[in-house]
């Protein structure tokens, strides 16, 4: 049977997120490169580029440019595919979304390339950027909003068009993956609006700091969970599918999603928490309201494992783990992800302990940190993404996914577990010693602590090296696919419920409740807090734009 | 809503160690003391060397092995840059920064904090081993931010 793509103008407003996605891969892998070797002290940078000029281009081309795209991509695809081809107004949307992240992204990697705003991927005060480094994140965000107000009105559209039907799981994946985008931005939104703005123009003289942090954390927790759940619409909606078998349970995979969604939101403190000026009542409460993330965590865990072993008890399996043997190790589609979920475990563990009241103290800002999100965003959720992209591709370009790909994309997945095995295991380790993220290379002055952690520094070294070859083939295998593969419909795989699970009920879509619920435990988490930060504020701070 | 019998055991599992891990992390923070650093105290960042105690930074005295250690913090030192204390010395650290946000760590020991302009942060923590101990600056606070650094002597009293 041979099935029909989704339609080509689909295609052609999510391959070109998919294009901006890739290069700023590029580019922030060749940045990511040459971080390790300063770091190791291997090389020293020529024509006057800075350690942490490249750092910024770094972090803001791999955690804003590239997750953000390809998400968006994945998405408008995801929506074309199960709701039909996008309406009018939607497909309209989608494209102004484009042309402003895009725009704000050209003008936003100009200015980190003249040094203009070498102020790293969380920009906090004072240091002060150019303002139009502000500017070009506002248009990056507030063109996101457009690209997920497209999706809304898609899936509105389908649910006007289907009265009284449960809308299809990848949609609803996806709505309430951008509405907590919306819903986190927000925050980001307010601070450089109302604060960065005014103040680099020098419209205002001072900006207050530890608000600024507060609402740029408000974000910055949120967005972790904004790159993972494309991966578990992979995980969830697309791996049952490619492996031969049925989704454990489409009410419970909503379920972990709303609670994604609740839970995810109104946390941000344990990135503040060994800051002064909020108090250890307010740290530990929202330490509470992280952990419960771990609940639907530990759902997904159940589903996906149920999942294989499902598929694999038909096809023979026999015994507590025969299923493992029985899944389709060679196809890459599974493959990568399938790591990815599996690097995820230790990952995750890490995360606990980096959210955790006492522990945070010490880990806190050191490579330890680096070293698990790298772990999470940089393997778990990028070979997810990797292994969507060998389907996804072909799938919009009318081309197909040779075997020798497959091959060949193993091998990548490999490269990048072995190339993230000595880079972040040697981060984990060198952190746990003390040594601080967001450094260039030092030994100060010789201090033997410091001198001690130089060989772990040559491993991370090592590892960057293996990863920059394995993004190389990557680069390869997806230019293959799309300009040079056989010409033909690649599949786009969509996972059915199991028969014997339950239909969802009608209340996990019931939008103003789960909005409204989201607002108040966002109320409850943030409202006295930020009262005293602002009723018992220092005197603000001046910009500093000469430090770099 | 349907959960699977195993499903339901797992997730009481997970959930139970979650309430027993965040009862530990709570009881350990305010019986037990062991609250992260939050010091409530703001002055001007713009005035902080005529405000006290960081117009006269410095090692202090104030009792038996009890020390504390006002410090400023700015790009790319902080001052003072070297301290000697006896073995033993229970030392608060008290911190603020004149320009951007730093950070304050010392390697092999608990102390590690965020130093925002405006507040003042706190730390406290005891000395039981001679050598020389690193502070070092773990927040990006510009391009000197790698030498940005003090030591701490622990000697033989």
């Amino acid at each position: 049977m041979i099935e029909k793509a989704i339609s080509r103008q689909d295609a052609h407003l999510s391959l070109v997120h998919l294009v901006i996605a890739f290069v700023a891969l590029f580019l922030g892998a060749v940045a990511g490169l040459l971080q390790t070797l300063v770091r190791s002290g291997s090389i020293t940078l020529p024509a006057g580029i800075g350690y942490y000029q490249l750092l910024t281009a770094h972090g803001v081309l791999l955690g804003l440019v590239f997750t953000t795209f390809f998400i968006i991509g994945f998405l408008i695809a995801g929506l074309s595919k199960t709701t039909g081809t996008l309406t009018v107004k939607a497909r309209r949307l989608g494209w102004s979304g484009f042309l402003l992240m895009t725009a704000g992204t050209i003008l936003g990697v100009i200015l980190v390339l003249l040094n203009k705003a070498t102020v790293l991927y969380t920009f906090y005060a004072p240091l002060q950027a150019s303002p139009w480094f502000y500017v070009a994140l506002t248009l990056l965000v507030v063109g996101s909003w457009l690209s997920g107000f497209a999706i809304f009105q898609q899936y509105y559209h389908w649910k006007k068009e289907n009265k009284g039907e449960i809308s299809p799981l990848l949609s609803f994946m996806a709505v309430i993956t951008m509405l907590l985008w919306l819903i986190a931005t927000l925050g980001v939104a307010a601070s450089v609006l109302l604060q960065f703005i005014p103040w680099s123009f020098g419209w205002v003289d001072t900006i207050n700091i530890l608000l600024s942090r507060t609402l740029f954390w408000y974000f910055g927790h949120p967005l972790v969970y904004f790159w993972l759940l494309p991966a578990y619409i992979c995980w969830y909606v697309i791996i049952p599918k490619i492996i031969g078998g049925k989704i454990f349970s489409d009410a419970l995979a909503r379920l972990s999603f709303v609670m994604f969604l609740l839970f995810s939101i109104p946390v941000g403190f344990h990135h503040q928490l060994l800051e002064s000026g909020i108090s250890p009542f307010w740290k530990f409460l929202q330490v509470v309201l992280t952990f419960m993330v771990i609940i639907p965590s530990l759902m997904t865990a159940f589903s996906l494992f149920a999942t294989f072993e499902l598929t694999g008890r038909p096809k023979g399996a026999k015994g507590l783990f025969g299923w493992f043997k029985k899944l389709p190790w060679k196809d890459a589609r599974f493959f990568a992800p399938m790591v990815g979920m599996l690097i995820f475990i230790p990952a995750g563990a890490g995360g606990i302990i980096n959210a955790s009241n006492q522990m945070n103290q010490v880990v806190h800002n050191t490579l330890w940190v680096t070293g698990h999100f790298h772990l999470t965003v940089a393997s778990s959720v990028a070979l997810t993404f990797f292994g969507i992209s060998y389907w996804l591709i072909p799938h919009l370009t009318g081309r197909t996914l040779p075997k020798k790909v497959h091959l060949f994309g193993n091998i990548q997945t490999i490269l990048w577990a072995i190339g993230m095995f000595f880079m972040s295991g040697a981060m984990h380790v060198v952190g746990l010693f003390g040594a601080p993220r967001r450094t260039a290379y030092t030994t100060y002055g010789d201090h033997p602590d410091a001198v001690g952690w130089m060989s772990y520094k040559v491993a991370m070294a090592v590892g960057g090296s293996i990863l920059f070859i394995a993004i190389i083939l990557l680069l390869g295998l997806l230019s293959y696919l799309a300009f040079f593969a056989p010409k033909g419909s690649e599949e786009f795989p969509i996972g059915e419920a199991a028969a014997e699970s339950e239909k969802a009920p009608a209340l996990l879509e019931n939008w103003k409740l789960w909005i409204g619920v989201t607002v108040f435990l966002i109320l409850v988490a943030y409202t006295i807090p930020v009262i005293n930060m602002i009723e018992h504020a220092p005197p603000g701070s001046p910009g500093f734009n000469n430090l770099w | 809503m349907h959960f699977h019998k195993y499903e339901k055991i797992w997730l009481t599992i997970g959930i139970s160690a979650l309430v027993l891990f965040l009862t530990i992390v709570g009881v350990s923070a305010f019986a037990g003391g062991h609250a992260p650093p939050s010091a409530h105290e703001t002055l001007d960042p713009q005035k902080v060397n005529e405000t006290a105690p960081f117009n006269n930074p410095g090692l202090f005295k104030v009792g038996e092995k009890k020390y504390e250690l006002v410090m400023i913090s700015e790009a790319f030192a902080f001052t003072p840059g070297n301290v000697k204390i006896p073995k033993g010395a229970t030392v608060t650290f008290i911190v603020t920064s004149k320009d951007v946000v730093h950070g304050f760590a010392i390697p092999h020991t608990n102390v590690n904090m965020m130093i925002t302009p405006g507040h003042v942060n706190k730390i406290t923590h005891t000395f039981n081993e001679v050598g020389e101990y690193l502070i070092l600056c773990n927040e990006y606070c510009g391009i000197g931010h790698q030498a940005m650094s003090a030591r701490i002597e622990v000697v033989e009293q």
